[in-house]
């Protein structure tokens, strides 16, 4: 009797963890892609050529069908008076930091997305919306993401923008690499209309050599520091400057991805769901144990009487 | 003692003067998520993109996890350790538990940008986001949790279907189909209560890894590796004091005696929860060496030291005086300052230490988030007080001594 209940239990036990278990192999596999191109591109910014014209502004905005007013009142620079950051309604700005006495000219840059080869955006996204693809883009897809915001409160550089006015459907904005465009060979539409070549479109690999040979060949023009090799694990958009990157408002972050402790975590209190498992196993010997000992102590009072 | 206690439905009046008042906040919380359903998020909310994640985030969902904790605790106590006197306030706790997750859901469910996706997680899995993991089991554990109330509901109803007028023939049927959910349920129900265990444990947890991601964005003070340790221990260590508090609260507003016993019982095992969970605390400070930011004086310290101290330290030593350990009343000041440590605690980790690189303006929640939270929580007490009018929730004396399972239909 006693042992018929205890294997129907254990059965049970049993039963549900392979149900558990089942479901974990899905689990695992269903991860967002991880694996790196080689070849995937990246842009390089060289902030010291920047003129803060303004122009990659309006052509991200016409790119991305975002309202936008013409061409020349971009050539107002009142606006750089403050510090702007990327929104729903500007995927990308540029910012203008003060010459310094030894200087002639101010420095401009230019802020986005940063496709970060180890993004946490694409780690952090409840229904994996966000993914890295192969060219190195970081893109968004509407048709999952129910706006949970998850991935603004993991990005470090803090991009992704959400559409709070709306209450039907809004969207998380980000640059997207001009994924539609590079996808037919286009350059993406920043890159493309800047008149002073600051941005530079290529391999990431290459462009990390060409990044340090203008270091080495114009080592009084910029610092030693290629930001965005080795920040959270390097990201396809590079930046090259005259000064420390901390001074232009650049967070300053360790090397380890962004989303590295929290990924370990997760996969280790998930290991193949074996610690769920092993604790319902243990929880459920233990309520066993106890409720065989409460009817056994309930028998014995019975034989006292 | 426990022996001639028996739950059942406490017949009262429903409406007293704070019934009214709880009553008028749940309707203008519910008027500010009608706002939010047709104006949006950014119309109702402080929310900006320097501060996607405020109070619904941090206290609907954050501390009201952790403070539905009651719900497994007792539950691992009764039913896994398997004491009987403990049978008692399993109801309640189990109650407390399946409305508080419920209103978990709500807020989670107003606060998505596209609530009407909330189901796209089942389907879309991404196993390295921990809000993922927290998602999924919150679904389940919601779940489990009505399983596990429905027993209650099917021994409220055997014997008594009275269906009126020409539904009156299927009175007998749906009695049989009732006897034998309550047969079912009786027989698999330890299947759930060890799952809803280990459900509490893996999310209790993950909602501390929820944060870790946030890295350099998190004040130093709470961003740790071991996050979700630390929500793990202080879910186990607000659980019992969720019980005793609200048993206390029960008590004095349906006028019954204060289960004494009891609450001292429970009393006594949340000094030793405390206790380890202040200690990994503390030993996370001086590992990490943190303190050096309890130097500086600013927002961030202060709230750490209160929750600390009040939220932790006090509580623990009050838990541990013999005096405390005899009065309803002292052990429920006890308990409730345990819950403002941890409720302190979530809305600390997910606000207050929430400092983006980039801030234009601080985030303070507005009138409409506090009114939608306020609401909730005035939505859960009116709901509480109308299950335990209707269900046999509460425990009180038996004079007749019937041990029978279902009792005799009244009439
Ligand atoms: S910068 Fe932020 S949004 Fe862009 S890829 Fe990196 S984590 Fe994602
Ligand atoms: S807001 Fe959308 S894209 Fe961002 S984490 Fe949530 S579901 Fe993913
Ligand atoms: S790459 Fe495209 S989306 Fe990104 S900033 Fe440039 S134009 Fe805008």
């Amino acid at each position: 009797m006693v042992d018929e209940s205890r294997r129907k239990f254990l059965k049970t036990t049993a039963l549900v963890g392979a149900g558990i278990t089942g479901l974990s192999t899905k689990t695992v596999k269903a991860g967002p892609k991880n694996i790196l191109d080689e070849n995937r591109m990246g842009v390089l910014v060289d902030t010291t050529v920047c003129i803060g014209c303004r122009k990659c502004e309006w052509a991200c905005k016409t790119a991305h069908d975002l309202p936008t007013q013409p061409l020349d009142t971009y050539e107002d620079r009142s606006v750089f008076e403050k510090m702007r950051r990327p929104d729903d309604k500007a995927l990308t700005v540029v910012n203008e930091y003060a010459a310094r006495e030894t200087e002639q000219f101010p420095l401009n840059v230019k802020v986005q997305c940063m496709h970060c080869d180890r993004p946490a955006c694409v780690s952090a996204c409840i229904v994996g919306a966000i993914s890295k693809e192969e060219n190195g883009s970081v893109i968004w897809d509407t048709d999952k993401c129910i706006g949970c915001r998850y991935c603004m409160v993991a990005c470090p550089f803090q991009i992704p923008a959400f559409e709070f006015e709306k209450a039907w459907h809004p969207e998380i904005r980000k640059c997207d690499f001009c994924f539609e465009r590079t996808k037919e060979g286009k350059l993406p539409a920043c890159v493309e209309i800047c008149p002073m070549e600051v941005l530079t479109y290529g391999t990431r690999k290459s462009l990390i050599e060409r990044a340090h040979q203008k270091i080495s060949l114009y080592p009084d023009r910029y610092v030693n520091h290629v930001y965005g090799q080795y920040e959270v694990g390097g990201t396809s958009w590079l930046y090259l400057a005259s000064r420390d990157f901390a001074e232009l408002q650049f967070p300053k972050l360790g090397t380890n991805p962004a989303p590295g402790v929290s990924e370990a975590i997760q996969h280790g209190i998930f290991a193949y769901f074996v610690p769920p498992i092993a604790l319902y196993a243990l929880l459920g010997g233990v309520m066993w144990i106890n409720k065989k000992k409460a009817e056994s102590n309930k028998d014995k009072e019975v034989h006292h009487e | 003692m426990s022996e001639n206690m028996k739950a059942v439905p406490l017949p009262r009046r429903y409406f007293t003067p704070a019934v009214i008042v709880i009553a008028a906040i749940a309707v203008v919380g519910l008027l500010f998520v009608l706002a939010r359903l047709i104006f949006g998020i950014g119309a109702v909310t402080n929310l900006s993109n320097e501060f996607p994640w405020g109070i619904w985030i941090g206290i609907d969902v954050a501390a009201g996890v952790a403070l539905a904790a009651g719900g497994f605790t007792t539950a691992a106590l009764g039913h896994i350790m398997h004491k009987e006197e403990y049978h008692l306030i399993t109801r309640p706790a189990l109650l407390t538990a399946m409305l508080g997750y419920t209103f978990v859901a709500a807020g989670v469910g107003i606060d998505l940008g596209r609530y009407y996706y909330i189901w796209h997680p089942i389907i879309m899995w991404n196993g390295n986001s921990a809000l993922f993991e927290v998602g999924m089991c919150v679904m389940i554990y919601l779940t489990v949790l009505y399983i596990e109330f429905l027993p209650i509901v099917t021994e409220r109803f055997i014997g008594r279907v009275n269906l009126p007028g020409f539904l009156k023939k299927f009175n007998n049927s749906i009695d049989k189909l009732l006897r034998i959910l309550d047969k079912g349920l009786d027989k698999t129900m330890f299947i759930f209560i060890i799952a809803g265990v280990v459900l509490s444990c893996l999310h209790q947890s993950s909602l501390g890894t929820l944060m870790i991601i946030a890295g350099e964005k998190m004040h130093p003070l709470w961003q740790t590796p071991v996050l979700p340790l630390l929500f793990l221990l202080s879910a186990m260590s607000v659980g019992f004091p969720m019980v005793i508090f609200e048993s206390y609260l029960t008590s004095k507003s349906f006028n019954l005696k204060p289960e004494t016993h009891i609450m001292s019982n429970l009393g006594s095992m949340v000094a030793p929860l405390l206790g380890i969970y202040l200690s990994f605390k503390i030993g996370d400070m001086v590992i990490r060496q943190t303190f050096v930011y309890l130097t500086e004086f600013n927002t961030a310290s202060i709230m750490f030291v209160i929750e600390i101290v009040i939220g932790i330290v006090v509580p623990l030593r009050l838990f541990l005086s013999p005096q405390i350990q005899k009065s309803p009343l002292g052990l429920s000041i006890a308990a409730f300052l345990v819950i403002f440590g941890v409720f302190l605690n979530r809305v600390n980790s997910f606000i207050v230490a929430y400092t983006p690189p980039y801030i234009f303006e601080n985030y303070f929640p507005s009138i409409g988030e506090i009114f939608v939270t306020a609401g909730f929580i005035a939505l859960e007490i009116l709901l509480f007080r109308a299950f335990v009018m209707i269900f046999p929730i509460v425990s009180v004396p038996q004079h007749s001594g019937t041990k029978a399972k279902f009792s005799i239909r009244s009439v």
